[in-house]
């Protein structure tokens, strides 16, 4: 059983231009204390997706057709406000790019850590203990007098790690991470990944890491979704789709990653062009427009392509593309 | 690149006051760091957020006072200049914030706001319109984006209108906080071309600010890593990226994660925590996490040079065998 299972996820918005098709199709699986990461360019639907799953999308938002599966018993989309707030917390939690933003600026970390435990009925020095233990496991040092410290006593990455006790601290199910070390240094984010992984094991929830550092990705995760354009273009192991990618955007987005550029180079390369508008998807393929192998098909719908086991892209040209050396 | 240097940064300091009237004390934000850019050359400030690099960058462009040390530009000292002579060398070199979108007022029009330099440093006799088309020309936008407004712009799409803002004067120097911080990989690749590519075509110098290595590697000629408000290691940056000497710069490029989920990770990790600035360590201030500190790290600071360590790595060092960080 999956804990998160997404099929035919559509979600709309309605603007002043006409209803905007923010997710389209969108299918995939969380497995069970699996980290999947979701990776694309900003504006291809990752943080509606994250809102659609947490059922926070804003009013102009609606989920017009599609099954979000929590646990193979909870379809997100059918409950209620009460359902889904007693689901939010203690069974999928989150933790957000900025973490200075997440913590509360007025109140000491342990205040806000025995206040986040409001569901038991534990004593107070109970709870302040529960949280000292969140804050060693999470490798806060003086874990006991952290406590009694404000957010802006502790560095950015002590900070994220402090969200990270926090958003696991009742044992969700599934644990939400966007973007969490995009503000990090690269040693920070490194330390910050091996934590998570450590934790993913422990506490065995699944995770679902949104993400556009292509880097962070393939060090953590064990499944990759690549989204564009509010569908998902590519799935599948991080192994395949680094490796073998299906998708030509896959393959630009890889090829594009400076890291990549072992050599020093004076031009990086790019993907010219822009997302189209989602309030006028294109009929055929959406990254036709920026796209180099153009063919016949492309002005058609686009059907996934099975690849090997778990490794699907929706290009009618998968096969071939996924067959060519990844140039660096 | 022979000429005289078009910026000289020589020992500052920038102190924060801190505490309230019974304990009184500054923190060094900057704590004496000495460099210079020569015209058309890209110049690289790395480190940690934290580290002083957005406060060296104001001190310089002369939006945060400096309690020592002197900052001379195009041959002229401009660390003690009062607003209205600040505003004149400000029209020679313009800054470009971070956040892409924050950075733009979202109340004026694209137009407005590549012109807006024209208007405060005076703008008689030109034609607005024409600069701004010519301007969003340079920096490779259509010219009826003038109409639009911030919001309506892609990240990408207001980097390019941050950087006509930073061009618009036809400074000589350009002083980048993250240009590519938060925007997409196929973005990134972007604006750090265009960046790449005015300089050229206008002989710019420009100080770059971040704390993504890969641009530093493509873009940058020299390179200071910064740690605590001091640089630990300045250089060459193809000569640093592939000889670290200061065990800093060589924990930094071994973290860099890449996207093979196969390659195998050599990395140096480092043990405890930054510490606080209000609490700088005793002797070489970076003893606290370094795998390879030795008893004199402690009590003695490093003397000044190019690479701030008692023991400078050499090409190819294997790294100790440590406990794991944290």
């Amino acid at each position: 059983m999956s804990t998160l299972s997404i099929s035919g996820l559509n979600v709309f918005f309605s603007t002043e231009d006409g209803p905007l098709h923010a997710l389209k199709d969108v299918a995939f699986e969380v497995p069970e204390r699996k980290i999947v990461g979701i990776v694309g360019e900003s504006g291809c639907g990752k943080s509606t997706l994250i809102n659609a799953i947490l059922g926070l999308l804003a009013d102009n938002g609606e989920v017009r057709s599609g099954q979000i599966l929590f646990e193979g018993s909870h379809e997100l989309t059918q409950l209620s406000k009460v359902e889904m707030q007693n689901l939010r917390g203690p069974r999928i939690s989150t933790v957000f790019q900025d973490p200075m933003g997440a913590l509360n600026p007025v109140l000491s970390v342990g205040q806000q850590m025995v206040n986040i435990q409001y569901r038991d009925d534990a004593s107070k020095a109970q709870k302040a203990a529960r949280a000292v233990e969140m804050l060693q496991l999470v490798r806060i040092p003086d874990a006991e007098s952290a406590l009694g410290r404000y957010p802006h006593q502790f560095s950015g990455g002590m900070k994220q790690r402090i969200a990270i006790a926090m958003a696991l601290m009742m044992e969700p199910a599934l644990l939400i991470a966007d973007e969490p070390t995009t503000a990090l240094d690269a040693t920070l984010e490194v330390t910050t990944i091996e934590l998570l992984k450590d934790l993913q094991k422990k506490i065995g929830c699944s995770v679902m890491f949104i993400s556009h550092h292509l880097g962070v990705i393939a060090e953590l995760c064990d499944d990759v979704v690549v989204m564009y354009a509010g569908e998902v273009v590519e799935r599948g192991t991080v192994r395949d789709v680094f490796h073998a990618p299906g998708h030509p955007y896959t393959r630009r987005l890889l090829e594009c990653d400076p890291a990549r550029q072992t050599e020093r180079t004076r031009i990086l390369p790019t993907i010219p062009g822009e997302i189209p508008d989602l309030r006028a998807r294109p009929q055929g393929c959406v990254f036709a427009a920026r796209c180099l192998q153009q063919h016949l098909g492309c002005d058609q719908p686009q059907v996934e392509q099975n690849l090997g086991h778990d490794h699907a892209a929706r290009c009618n040209l998968a096969d071939e593309v996924s067959n060519q050396e990844v140039s660096a | 690149m022979t000429d005289a240097p078009i910026l000289s940064v020589d020992d500052v300091q920038v102190a924060f006051p801190v505490g309230g009237l019974m304990k009184r004390s500054a923190i060094l934000g900057v704590a004496g760091v000495s460099f210079s850019v020569r015209p058309g050359e890209t110049f690289a400030l790395v480190g940690e957020s934290g580290s002083g690099k957005t406060t060296l960058a104001r001190a310089i462009n002369g939006l945060q006072a400096i309690s020592r040390g002197t900052i001379t530009f195009d041959g002229d000292r401009i660390d003690n200049l009062n607003k209205a002579q600040m505003k004149a060398v400000r029209k020679r070199m313009s800054m470009m914030f971070q956040d892409p979108v924050g950075s733009l007022s979202p109340r004026m029009t694209v137009g407005d706001l590549v012109t807006e330099p024209f208007r405060i440093h005076g703008a008689e006799g030109r034609d607005l319109r024409a600069e701004a088309a010519r301007l969003l020309t340079l920096v490779g936008l259509p010219a009826d984006f003038a109409t639009r407004y911030p919001h309506q712009l892609s990240g990408g799409q207001a980097r390019r209108v941050g950087v006509a803002r930073a061009i618009a004067l036809d400074p000589a120097l350009i002083i980048a906080d993250e240009p590519t911080a938060g925007l997409d990989v196929s973005v990134q690749g972007e604006v750090l071309n265009l960046l790449n590519d005015l300089r050229e075509r206008l002989g710019l110098a420009m100080v770059i600010i971040t704390h993504n290595l890969h641009v530093v590697h493509h873009v940058a000629d020299r390179t200071a890593v910064m740690y605590l408000g001091r640089f630990v290691e300045i250089g060459e940056t193809e000569e640093m990226f592939a000889n670290p000497h200061h065990p800093y710069t060589a924990a930094l490029l071994s973290a860099n994660p890449e996207p093979d989920p196969d390659k195998v990770h050599d990395r140096i990790t480092l043990p405890a925590e930054v510490p606080s600035l209000l609490a700088r360590p005793e002797g070489c201030e970076f003893h606290t996490r370094c795998p390879w500190g030795k008893e004199k790290c402690r009590v003695e600071a490093p003397p000044p040079g190019d690479v701030a360590c008692h023991f400078p790595l050499e090409p190819g060092a294997d790294p100790p065998i440590t406990e794991p960080a944290l």
